[in-house]
């Protein structure tokens, strides 16, 4: 193997991808490229686009979760119909139907798509890798407690664990427990113990002392 | 939206049809409670070959891992939830 070592700058070789488009790469390309010349929208407007999707991360999403944890008025709406409720809180949900799904001392909801990869973007941004591999998908409604404690989860048999299986139109964000010790914290200290993972279900959201020093509140 | 005051058990229709379907296989058959109902959406079968979709209302439903897995279940008593339309849902009693 040549190439089977470090390059001289430390980092291991990756072999480029060179490899011929696939059928639907090159597809999409056509498509992009007809769309843009036929004048319907401009790269620029592609770009944007795409910068509007990177953009979108789990800040959101812990941000309405700390929103529940201090505010039950707040809270009793997203009940009622959450997609009003974060779309009233200023967040661009566009089209997604959202559910929250709270999490208590007997009950720990985890979200997965078995069909695909159906995911709240809109509110946590892209998907981790791992949430669209086969085995997430598969094993997640068939062992959800093996899959739970390899991301370090453990619970108690009299915990009930709920999975949600995003089948059709609803997308879920779950609300994780309020960590311990955290009485009298503001809403954006509390946002930064929310995790991505926390809102899927594949994790609780961070102990005060999982915050760096000089990031805890005084 | 909210939570329905009586237990209405339903089973999945045990059926095997092509297209585009948005019922999970390891659900069909399967019996379970009504959460709540909600839409009513475009049924998705049709949307997937450019049809108008006739609109459907769309049941969460609540299922026991015993009565997924049976024997093989990891814990029986764990539960879990799936949106199911209308069409794909026939009335049935208790498991």
């Amino acid at each position: 193997m040549p190439h089977d070592h470090m390059s001289p700058s430390g980092h291991p070789f990756r072999a480029d991808d060179d490899v011929p488009l696939s059928y639907w790469q090159a597809m999409e390309i056509a498509v992009r490229e007809l769309l843009i010349e036929k004048g319907v929208t401009t790269a620029a407007e592609i770009a944007g686009q795409i910068d509007a999707m990177d953009a979108r991360s789990p800040a959101n999403g812990a941000q309405v979760v700390a929103r529940i944890w201090t505010d039950p008025a707040f809270r009793a709406a997203m009940q009622q119909d959450a997609s009003a409720a974060t779309a009233a809180m200023g967040f661009d949900i566009g089209p997604m139907k959202l559910i929250a799904v709270e999490n208590t001392d007997t009950l720990h909801n985890v979200v997965v798509c078995t069909l695909c990869s159906c995911y709240p973007r809109n509110l946590l941004g892209l998907p981790p890798d791992w949430y669209k591999s086969r085995a997430y998908r598969s094993r997640t409604v068939r062992e959800p407690r093996a899959v739970l404690a390899e991301f370090g989860v453990t619970l108690p048999d009299n915990t009930e664990v709920r999975v949600h299986d995003s089948t059709a139109d609803m997308r879920y964000i779950v609300i994780p427990t309020r960590p311990a010790g955290t009485d009298g914290w503001s809403r954006d200290d509390l946002a930064r113990l929310v995790t991505r993972d926390s809102m899927i279900g594949t994790g609780r959201a961070k102990s005060p002392d999982g915050l760096a020093g000089t990031d805890r509140p005084t | 939206m909210g939570m329905r005051p009586v237990a209405e058990f339903v089973r999945v229709r045990a059926d095997m049809p092509p297209g585009h379907i948005r019922t999970p296989a390891y659900l069909r058959g399967k019996v379970g409670v009504i959460e709540r109902t909600l839409g009513p959406f475009p049924n998705p079968e049709q949307l997937a070959y450019r049809h108008t979709g006739t609109p459907l209302p769309l049941h969460r439903v609540r299922f026991t891992m015993q009565e997924i897995w049976g024997p093989q279940t990891e814990t029986p008593h764990d539960t879990l939830e799936a949106e199911i339309y209308a069409h794909w849902l026939e009335p049935a009693d208790a498991p």
